[in-house]
């Protein structure tokens, strides 16, 4: 059992300090600006929740919102089955592992525009190889550029093959904790490869799975670069996320006061569904 | 069984053709690049690497990209180290809240940062310093620190430091030379992914530097500017951003495996 001491918060107080002038001080701002209204020359005029309102009325926002809804969605529902399916097929001993798991972890120590830019070399229509590929070879008309529909396809092809290795990682690390004595006894038992996934192997990843579903929703909820990098929004306003929508007001336009409002309502979701996880599927840690 | 092995071969080929098309690309002219397909280069040349080794403001970026990471990660796991110990040994007040707003701050959109993180760290006169990219990547990192190593701390049976107090072990020597070397596969696979998450990131690490302290990615967005995109320098530089992280992966990859499973992490 963990001993009551409040001298922890000693221990705690270096992390406490760096984070809070890194969150806090910039959140401060945010807020400030956020009820807020300028015409530049640092004039500001008091303007309530105004941009909140405007905001929580605006198509813009419910269209890059749903976008973001809908990209995190599709990740999460590809990503964590593929990632469990790939992480049971692994070899668990010999030459191979640490093998695949360098070359699986490839992908995710590649800096995000390189990503971006290796994405967008790949599939030229003309001269990148899974373009040529598609276009000259297969006969598909393929431009990521032109049709909406390619593009979604290209980028949560892209961030499936950048993330789905963090999943296989961690559930992998999961399954190998588990003794051998386990196998024998439902080997003995006589049990299905399905029961032993569904009692043994799965409870087993329980823990290291709340952390992948988590790290990739707050991810991929604030996707930004590779897809900046890869289709900038486009075509048209088909892969305009709100993270894009977000810079595009803030650093282009230059409106503080909605982009702030609108980094608020952004945090305050990821906040809520993270929590709504986190609640959910740490629940029975106690017992 | 072969069957079964089928499923990561096939996703390991996955992965590798983005990268074997992002190396072939490094070693073509861009006029080759530029005139049409081909699956191997077919005039093989170092041109791309040569400019970028014998360009200051190019070779400089990695330098910079580097410091800024090493510093991330040292900071990080140092600060994180006594908290993840408070974390995993001690009940205080607050400690489950603080532990998931500590969480929370990993959540935090980048975009939303940017520019308020521009104007604090002028304001405190940081701007363009290597060490202000890496406070600032501790936003994210060190909360991803303290909860690894929390994990693995809990799985360290308490017995340990009360026997070394009995011992007469003071706790800084204690926490040195039984309790650190006890975790080392916690603090490698933490490291791991300080570096990681510093080093592919790239929104603030731009836009808290200018000159001095300058990334590797922003200074790629230069292969944009003049005479069109030079497609092959762009490729070489994207492939040598593969290899720091390659070598760390490969030093930690024991750790990655068996690291996890202990404790809750």
């Amino acid at each position: 059992m963990k001993t009551q001491n409040q001298k922890a918060w000693f221990f705690v107080l270096p992390v406490l300090l760096l984070v809070a002038f890194n969150a806090l001080i910039p959140m401060m701002t945010v807020v400030n600006y956020s009820v807020q209204e300028t015409f530049g020359n640092n004039v500001f005029f008091w303007h309530g929740v105004g941009w909140f309102e405007d905001l929580l009325n605006s198509e813009r926002f419910h269209a890059a919102l749903g976008r973001q809804i809908l990209f995190t969605t599709i990740i999460l529902l590809i990503e964590i089955p593929l990632g469990i399916v790939i992480a049971l097929a692994m070899p668990r001993k010999g030459i191979w592992v640490p093998v695949c798991l360098v070359l699986m972890a490839l992908p995710m120590l590649i800096p995000w525009n390189v990503v971006g830019a290796m994405w967008n070399i790949f599939t030229l229509p003309d001269i990148g190889l899974l373009g040529y590929l598609m276009n000259t070879t297969l006969g598909i008309d393929y431009d990521m550029t032109q049709d909406p529909f390619a593009a979604w396809v290209t980028i949560v092809t892209m961030d499936v093959w950048h993330w789905t290795s963090l999943v296989v990682l961690l559930c992998y690390a999961g399954l190998v904790s588990i003794p051998d004595a386990y196998y024998q006894a439902a080997k003995i038992d006589g049990a299905s490869s399905w029961s032993v996934f569904r009692y043994i192997q799965l409870p087993k990843m329980k823990q290291v799975l709340t952390i992948a579903i988590l790290l990739r929703f707050m991810d991929s909820f604030n996707i930004y670069t590779e897809v900046f990098v890869m289709t900038g929004g486009g075509p048209g306003n088909s892969t305009t996320f709100l993270s894009i929508d977000l810079v595009k007001i803030a650093l282009g336009q230059f409106d503080l006061g909605p982009a702030a409002a609108m980094s608020l309502i952004y945090f305050a979701i990821t906040l809520l569904v993270s929590w709504l996880f986190y609640t959910l599927m740490t629940k029975d840690d106690g017992k | 069984m072969r069957k079964r092995s089928l499923i990561p071969i096939l996703y390991i080929l996955f992965l590798m053709l983005p990268i074997y098309w992002l190396i072939a690309m490094s070693f073509k002219t861009t006029n080759e690049i530029l005139s049409g397909f081909s699956l191997f280069p077919q005039t093989f040349t170092w041109d791309n690497y040569i400019t970028i080794f014998t360009d200051p403001s190019w070779y400089w970026a990695y330098v910079n990209s580097i410091i800024y990471v090493s510093l991330n990660t040292v900071i990080s796991i140092c600060v994180a180290l006594p908290a993840a110990y408070a974390f995993s040994r001690y009940r205080f007040l607050g400690d489950k809240t603080l532990f998931f707003w500590l969480l929370t701050n990993r959540m935090a959109p980048a975009a939303v940062f940017v520019l308020p993180f521009f104007q604090l760290y002028s304001a405190v006169g940081l701007f363009d310093t290597h060490i202000a990219v890496a406070l600032a990547h501790c936003l994210f990192n060190i909360p991803l620190a303290v909860w690894i190593l929390e994990g693995f701390m809990s799985g360290v049976p308490k017995e340990l430091d009360e026997t070394a107090y009995i011992d007469g072990y003071s706790f800084p020597r204690f926490f040195i030379t039984i309790f650190l070397p006890a975790i080392k596969a916690g603090v490698g696979v933490a490291a791991f992914f300080c570096f990681m998450f510093s080093w592919v990131e790239l929104l603030l690490a731009k836009n808290l530097t200018a000159v001095y302290a300058k990334p590797i990615a922003a200074e790629m967005t230069k292969t944009a500017s003049s005479a069109g995109y030079e497609l092959g320098l762009l490729a070489a530089a994207g492939t040598l951003t593969i290899i720091p992280g390659a070598i760390v992966i490969y030093f930690v990859r024991n750790y990655i495996a068996k690291g996890f499973a202990l404790g809750r992490v």
